[in-house]
């Protein structure tokens, strides 16, 4: 089994949901039923190659496992190479799983113009584009997948989304492909920069940027920072977020918010720092001061929403505000922090997207001021919303928790030659962020799920959580408690990996 | 003066390829003559098949030992990158007769002539991949210009088509006695119309005044060739009046051609006095790329955005061509810059193809090419816009389909060159990708997005054989490459010049 997974394990949990994809897209139109049941079959089948993964997984090793290195594009010194380590594995799980609860969320409630084929093919199309960008170990490979995820995205707002599709898909197509642009030149003037002519990231790892002059290492850094900073996205490059989030389906915003954010964060973890560690020395107190504006701005933004979606979508402007300061310290307690903050932002603001769209589906409104009390009329989900909301603004014991204390905490003491003055003021206005995330997401639950129901609902009959929802919900909710319980289920799949990673700055 | 009368050292293996074309056009209106007016659209078989047959030599050459046949004291050469580029003539030339089997055959047109002049413009452009010497290129690119002037009219009793032909008759014949004034400088003071010769002599002197000129000129002449702003005016008016496919041939075939001739000439002849092109190069890439684009953001019809589209293509493919200079040794050959123009230019033609090869398929419905007439069209043909949005997306350069490695070996080469002056460039390329993917995007979300006008005919889109052939030999390799580019790679990069 092991030496099957070592050769064929990553390959598979790329490439299955494409090919879910493509017999989804052969398949006659009408037949709905056996297409749903095609993709859930499919992401189901990636999930447990995960699992398999998963328990295969060695973690006592820092390396690269199931490393899968093939010719590809010899002419540019490209390689097919796929590695699996403590930092991929937890994100390559939650992007399947989530892909799953996604399919099964979507069972019998496809969004206008419905058209299920089109819809389930665009979502494994995806699977395989973020799948594949957390085991890509090769610069170009990771390219083409981190691309990969844009046309599905972009489909899926332009034609299942709110009133402003077209507007907020083509923005975000343009701003994520402006990013993407810079950062492929990036990736070039690494390659003819480097004393060895590589795109394989250990290799340029373990080169770290020799023979690259400073003053180039820092230009190169500014393309891989846009690149990455617009996926995150971070202050000021993140006003495309809201907008998609409002205009996407249900769906479309939870794999956008749990999954497409993280390749930003993870691109930092794995490409910019490693890559150029001195660049990055330069860089962090600006990423740390960004950081700390997407925290407060996002929080303020929250504060002010009267549209459940859009709240939620500033609310992850702010906490990856807190996962980009704990990169941004440069220190592997602050990146295991960071790692722990993606993958609680993904399972719980997911699971408040879920429940953003499955209200709307009930009152035909996410206007917050027109909603309240859920909890008389449908108090199953009301106090689901409750329990994620507390997770969202990290109440101790909830896996968001421990993606911002130990950020903060880390911010304390930043690798050696950051400014330790800098980094603690941004701890402390970080810590004011965390008061603001309190205020807006309680204000929210306040508002929309107690009190009366407003009048215009009153009489309205509102279904309570229905079994497939409970089915696609269940594991992100208890995902959120045990990882908030047990944290250091995570933290020790991490930690070893991101110790070899970041030891060069001698954090 | 004594004549050598010697006979001329002729390799028939090297020129069979041609000579199977010129048999073809004999063929064509031999059975012009013999069969009765219903069989004449016959003669797209004798077309079409004689096409595959010259790609039989072709493949010979390409297995042989010899790598490089030089003729007629080294004017004529088959190397790599001539073989590479024929084979991309015949198919593309292949794929051009699929699109027009239906068109000319409906359309109550001349059949025999159309294929003949078709095939006689390739035979140019065949002879233009192996021509070393001016005066054989300056051959080639009539053999491949006067044959397009009477195709672009082919549409006699319509008025935009007459208009397309005169238009681009009067800028090629200026442009190519622009050229010939460029080559005549050259010629008088390098003493040879040989381009190794004329690198030769520049490696022995210092270019002078008059010599810059003599460039300056023959670079104008084939920036109208391939339509490079600011001598691009032609290009949207004679593509929207032209028959379909044949503006599909102008924008692929006619453009390459110019490519064919243009890189030999900058990379081999004129390659020693740089400051005389590259300014020239890099300021008509430059150009090409944002006013290419800016324009084809405010079309209203398809083909004339594919139109300003082309322009744009063509300063993505200027690009490398320009920097290829750039930070390089001396004597080292720009080997990345060789490799991004010919691989972006086979990824360039077959995606192209492809957009016409759609354009074609939906007039068969709606009589038009305004992109109000794709309305809803995926409602009509979910299977032709999801084509289209291949092609449109490929063309955008977006991974994973062909056209993001056209793109990226053009950003290897101006990273490899890697001046502050290429870098330049190289981001102006980079916004350029970022505003062409707005109206690509464009034609897409109106095919899907929008809906169907209420009288418009909701039946299935009947497209025929010929048609749908070309569809699928675009279209699949578009995907293919995009995943497995190194399939593609390997002729860019086998694609040597020699010299």
């Amino acid at each position: 089994m092991k030496e099957f997974l070592n050769d064929w394990g990553l390959t598979l949990a790329v490439f299955i949901p494409l090919v879910g994809a493509l017999a989804i897209m052969f398949w006659p139109k009408s037949q709905e039923t056996a297409q749903k049941s095609i993709a859930l079959a499919t992401s189901l089948l990636t999930l447990l190659v995960g699992v398999l993964l998963l328990i295969n997984f060695d973690y006592n090793s820092s390396g690269m496992q199931f490393d899968v290195n093939k010719q590809w594009i010899p002419l540019i010194n490209s390689r097919y190479h796929l590695g699996l380590d403590g930092i991929g594995l937890p994100l390559l799980l939650l992007s399947m799983v989530i892909v799953v609860a996604c399919v099964i969320y979507s069972w019998n409630h496809f969004p206008e113009p419905q058209n299920p084929k089109a819809f389930l093919a665009l979502m494994l199309i995806l699977a395989t584009g973020m799948n594949g960008t957390f085991v890509a170990q090769d610069l170009i490979l990771f390219f083409v997948f981190f691309e990969v995820v844009l046309l599905p995205m972009f489909f899926m707002i332009a034609i299942w989304g709110g009133p402003n599709r077209q507007y907020a898909s083509i923005k975000f197509f343009l701003f994520t492909m402006f990013g993407s642009a810079l950062m492929l030149l990036s990736f070039l003037a690494l390659f003819f920069l480097s004393p060895e002519r590589t795109f394989d990231i250990q290799e340029l790892t373990a080169l770290g940027g020799a023979g690259i002059i400073r003053g180039t290492q820092n230009w190169i850094f500014a393309g891989l920072f846009l690149g990455f900073a617009i996926k995150v996205p971070m202050f000021p490059f993140h006003t495309w977020l809201p907008d998609a989030h409002t205009e996407a389906p249900t769906v479309g915003s939870v794999l956008l918010a749990a999954i497409l954010l993280k390749l930003g964060t993870y691109g930092f973890v794995r490409i910019a720092m490693p890559i150029l560690p001195d660049a990055a020395r330069d860089w962090a107190p600006w990423i740390g001061l960004l950081a700390i504006i997407g925290i407060i701005y996002g929080a303020l933004c929250s504060l002010a929403q009267r549209d459940m979606k859009r709240l939620i979508a500033f609310s992850s402007v702010a906490h990856m505000g807190f996962v980009m300061l704990g990169i941004a310290t440069l220190t592997d307690f602050g990146v295991n922090a960071a790692i722990f903050g993606m993958v609680a932002h993904g399972i719980i603001t997911g699971m408040l997207f879920f429940l953003a769209g499955s209200v709307q589906e009930r009152f035909e409104t996410r206007e917050i001021a027109r909603l309240g009390g859920l909890l008389t009329q449908a108090p199953k989900m009301g106090w689901i919303l409750g329990f994620t909301a507390m997770a969202s603004l990290g109440l101790p014991g909830l896996a968001g928790f421990w993606g911002e204390f130990p950020a903060i905490l880390a911010a304390y003491s930043p690798a050696p030659g950051l400014s330790e003055a800098t980094f603690r003021t941004f701890m402390v206005i970080a810590a004011i962020g965390t008061v603001l995330a309190a205020g807006y997401m309680l204000w929210m639950f306040q508002r929309v799920a107690m009190g009366e129901p407003k009048p215009e609902f009153a009489a309205a009959h509102v279904h309570d959580v229905h079994n497939l929802e409970w089915l696609a919900w269940t594991p992100l909710l208890i995902a959120i408690f045990v990882l908030g319980i047990f944290p250091n289920l995570l933290f020790s799949v991490t930690d070893e990996s991101v110790v070899k990673i970041f030891a060069v700055f001698g954090g | 003066m004594i004549i050598s009368a010697a006979n001329p050292h002729i390799d028939w293996l090297a020129l069979a390829p041609e000579l199977t074309v010129s048999g073809v056009i004999f063929l064509i209106m031999g059975a012009d003559f013999l069969f009765s007016a219903r069989r004449r659209w016959q003669t797209s078989f004798i077309a079409s098949i004689g096409v595959l047959v010259a790609l039989i030599p072709v493949f010979l050459l390409a297995v042989s030992d010899q790598r490089s046949r030089s003729m007629f004291g080294g004017a004529y050469v088959v190397d790599n990158y001539a073989i590479a580029l024929k084979a991309f003539f015949l198919i593309a030339v292949y794929i051009v007769i699929l699109l027009a089997v239906n068109y000319i055959a409906e359309g109550a047109y001349y059949q025999a002539e159309f294929w003949a002049l078709l095939l006689f413009s390739v035979l140019g452009m065949m002879v233009m991949a192996s021509a070393r010497d001016l005066v054989t290129i300056f051959v080639a690119l009539e053999m491949v210009s006067i044959p397009t002037y009477v195709l672009a009219a082919w549409r006699k009793h319509d008025l935009k088509s007459n208009e397309a032909a005169i238009k681009y008759f009067l800028i090629g014949a200026l442009s190519t006695a622009v050229m010939l004034y460029g080559m005549s400088f050259v010629f008088g003071l390098a003493g040879s119309t040989k381009l190794s010769d004329i690198a030769g002599y520049l490696a022995s002197t210092d270019a002078q005044p008059l010599f810059y000129m003599g460039i300056f000129f023959t670079l104008v002449g084939f920036a109208f060739k391939i339509s490079a702003v600011p001598f691009h005016f032609w290009a949207p008016d004679t593509y929207e009046g032209a028959p379909t496919p044949v503006t599909a041939f102008l924008s692929v075939l006619s453009k390459a051609a110019g490519f064919a001739a243009l890189v030999p000439l900058v990379l081999i002849a004129f390659y020693q006095s740089q400051d005389a092109w590259q300014p020239v190069l890099w300021a008509l890439a430059a150009a090409s790329m944002t006013l290419g684009n800016l324009a084809a953001l405010r079309q209203t019809n398809v083909v004339r955005l594919l139109a300003y589209s082309s322009i744009a293509q063509g300063g993505f493919i200027l690009v490398p061509l320009a920097v290829a200079a750039q930070g390089r040794d001396a004597g080292e050959f720009p080997t990345s810059a060789l490799e991004a123009v010919i691989i972006y230019l086979l990824i360039y033609g077959l995606m192209n193809l492809g957009a016409f090869a759609v354009v074609i398929a939906v007039a068969r419905r709606t009589g038009s090419a305004e992109l109000d007439s794709y309305r809803g069209f995926y409602h009509v043909s979910p299977a032709i816009t999801l084509v289209m949005a291949l092609f449109m997306f490929s063309l955008a350069g977006i991974p994973p389909l062909g056209g993001w490695f056209a793109k990226f070996v053009m950003f290897r080469a101006v990273l490899d060159a890697g001046t502050p002056l290429a870098i330049t460039l190289g981001v102006i390329a980079a916004v350029n990708t970022i505003i062409a993917f707005f109206y690509y995007s464009r034609v897409v979300r109106v095919m899907i997005m929008s809906d169907l006008p209420e009288k418009a005919d909701r039946s299935p889109l009947k497209i025929p054989a010929a048609l749908s052939t070309a569809l699928v030999v675009t279209a699949v390799p578009v995907v293919v490459l995009g995943v497995l580019p190194q399939l593609f790679a390997r002729i860019g990069e086998l694609s040597r010049l020699t010299f």
